[in-house]
């Protein structure tokens, strides 16, 4: 009842007021100390160091203040801003991987004999850990072993293949597959679901209409996935940018594969550089949440504008309701897309 | 799935049902389909034949030829001693159940007071979470090790439990959209009754969640059960080692042991695959409904 002073609860009681207060108190507590603790001090300490010279064991008064002297290593130094080059190759990779996800996505959500089958053969990847999935790839890809023996059995001879993971002309694309190798089922079953939740009677109406399946496909369940998909590929983008697991299990960064992560968590953990890794992951954030604002202005662009797409019948209906939900969409997509990789 | 089965080709006009094209349609349907399970499977199923190998047959053979038999488990005891396998599998549980506790708790309290109660400070709050689910992990560890090196959380179990609980944005998220689908006249009604508001959320709201509840366990739990990064920063001694980076052992001198490694791999993906069996539906639901619905 201490609590009564504050304000703000509008109509409750005074007795229920003071409830309140305790409880909202009570139960934010834990949450927002956590967050505090392991989200906004290490960023706030992290803009912070960002401008000093120092280790991880260096006593705060020997930290030495150089301005922004890091944050111009971070743009002038060639193995630093110049490792985000790579993260082509990742955005490549992902929309490869998403244009896969929704084709096989759409040819299981119709009727497939061990349909349920394919797509736990496919999703399975996604619950090995990392660091299993570096291994084996490590051992798929070994000179002679398993991938260059069933290129073999095709016909291929070994003089002429590449070492998959040193030859730097392809060792990117290599780890690029790996990750579509693990993320494709995870993002295909995120389809599979859009697609169930568009309502089945406009399936059975356009087949009595004599529409085929293509046509369906294109008229029906595109439009009414639009959103996920068109935030897909936006993640995909901002997740390329962060690239950082398929590099560090299976090759560490060696031969050309060093994205920006992976230098910067060279240069934090191994040469203790805490300042220039600070600065660097200051920019990238900065980079990210732009995007983040880009996103959104995109997201209320196409949405003030859709009304003029070509839609069938009662896709319309739908997109109505596909729009309600939007909002929640995008939140919820952020979050968990981030959860994902 | 239900709309799959009401979906039949017999549905469909007859035009569609017996010409050249329906077949080679169906022919490529499956053709596609197969490639791609192949695709997934065929780097695992390499793992598997070539962790019965003996070392002698390992680096005798090619890897694509099939042991000489499939009860040679001396490299799974191998691995698993090595490793420490058993240690490790302990520690992934007792992390994995601590942090969805926490989580779980804490989540839908959160989301309890974030969805009912109107406060100020209520939207900065929600702000707060959704912001910080925009910055990537990997670069926030250059500070958090830092502050973790602060509290002395570093290599001690309890240490990463709490860190990994804080670092949950995605269960907070899941549980408010749920919320707002249950309905406030559940509340006002148990209020009449003179119920309090831990009462109204232990008896209703926390009953009522289960859903979501069972959706963030699966999505969190494949994280943290799978999680490689943090838990090498800040688990350092043998014991307190994890499934995921239990199999790091097998990293320098025995890098080449494939045989050995391959073993270790299928160990820990083990608990992964039987999870994966029982609960198939569970975890496709829950990957969508924490995308699409939440």
């Amino acid at each position: 009842m201490a609590n009564k002073k504050q304000s703000g609860f509008g109509k409750w009681a005074s007795s229920r007021k003071g409830q309140q207060v305790i409880i909202c108190a009570a139960f934010a507590i834990i949450p927002l100390l956590l967050l505090l603790v392991f989200t906004y001090i290490p960023f706030g300490e992290m803009v912070k160091f960002s401008f000093y010279k120092m280790k991880y064991t260096t006593p705060v008064e020997k930290r030495e203040f150089v301005g922004l002297a890091n944050y111009i290593d971070v743009f002038t130094r060639k193995d630093c801003f110049g490792a985000l080059k790579l993260s082509l190759y990742y955005i490549v990779g992902a929309l490869v991987q998403l244009v896969l996800a929704l084709f096989l996505a759409t040819l299981l959500s119709f009727r497939v004999k061990g349909g349920n089958l394919f797509k736990g053969f496919i999703f399975f990847p996604y619950l090995i850990s990392g660091i299993a999935v570096g291994f084996i790839f490590k051992f798929f890809f070994t000179r002679g072993f398993v991938f260059d023996s069933i290129l073999q059995l095709c016909g291929f001879s070994l003089d002429n293949l590449p070492y998959w993971l040193k030859d730097q002309s392809v060792n990117n694309w290599t780890l690029v597959s790996t990750s579509v190798w693990r993320y494709l089922g995870q993002m295909m079953v995120l389809f599979i679901g859009a697609i169930m939740s568009v309502d089945a009677e406009l399936y059975e109406a356009a087949e009595l209409d004599g529409a085929n399946k293509f046509q369906q496909f294109r008229y029906i369940i595109l439009p009414s996935i639009k959103t996920i998909v068109t935030l897909n590929v936006i993640l995909a983008i901002t997740g390329s940018l962060s690239a950082f697991e398929q590099p560090f299990v299976i090759t560490t960064g060696a031969n050309g594969t060093g994205t920006y992560f992976i230098i910067m968590n060279k240069i934090a953990h191994t040469s203790q550089k805490v300042g220039l890794a600070s600065a660097m992951a200051v920019v990238l954030l900065l980079i990210i949440l732009i995007c983040a604002a880009l996103q959104k202005l995109f997201f209320e662009y196409i949405f003030k504008d859709s009304s003029s797409d070509d839609e069938s019948y009662k896709a319309k209906k739908l997109r109505k309701k596909q729009e309600r939900d939007t909002k929640k969409y995008m939140k919820q997509m952020a979050v968990s897309a981030k959860g994902g990789k | 799935m239900a709309r799959g089965k009401t979906d039949v080709p017999s549905m469909a006009p007859i035009k569609e049902k017996r010409t050249v094209g329906y077949y080679v349609r169906g022919f490529l349907k499956y053709f596609v389909l197969i490639f791609f399970s192949l695709c997934a499977v065929v780097p695992l199923i390499s793992c598997i034949t070539t962790a019965f190998k003996t070392t002698d047959e390992y680096k005798a053979t090619s890897v694509m030829e099939l042991p000489e038999s499939f009860l040679n488990f001396s490299n799974f005891v191998k691995a698993f001693t090595t490793a420490n396998m058993g240690r490790a599998f302990i520690n992934s549980v007792i992390v994995m159940i601590c942090v969805l506790i926490v989580s779980v708790v804490i989540g839908t309290q959160l989301a309890y007071v974030l969805n009912r109660f109107k406060f100020p400070g209520n939207g900065f709050i929600r702000t707060l979470f959704l912001v910080a689910s925009l910055l990537p992990a990997v670069a926030m560890q250059v500070t958090v090790y830092n502050i973790m090196g602060d509290l002395r959380f570093i290599d001690h179990l309890y240490g990463y439990i709490i860190m990994s609980c804080g670092t949950d944005v995605i269960s907070i998220y899941i549980f408010i959209q749920f919320m707002e689908n249950i309905s406030v006249s559940l509340d006002e009604s148990a209020i009449v009754d003179g119920a309090s508001y831990w009462t109204i959320y232990w008896k209703i709201i926390l009953p009522l969640l289960k859903p979501a509840i069972v959706t963030a366990c699966i999505l969190k739990g494949v994280v943290i059960y799978n999680e490689y990064y943090a838990a090498n920063l800040y688990l350092i001694s043998p014991e307190i080692k994890t499934m995921a980076i239990s199999l790091y052992k097998f990293v320098g001198p025995m890098g080449s042991q494939y045989n050995l490694i391959c073993a270790g791999v299928i160990i820990s993906i083990i608990p992964a695959l039987i999870v994966f069996i029982c609960c198939q539906k569970q975890i496709y639901s829950g990957i969508t409904q924490g995308a699409v619905k939440g």
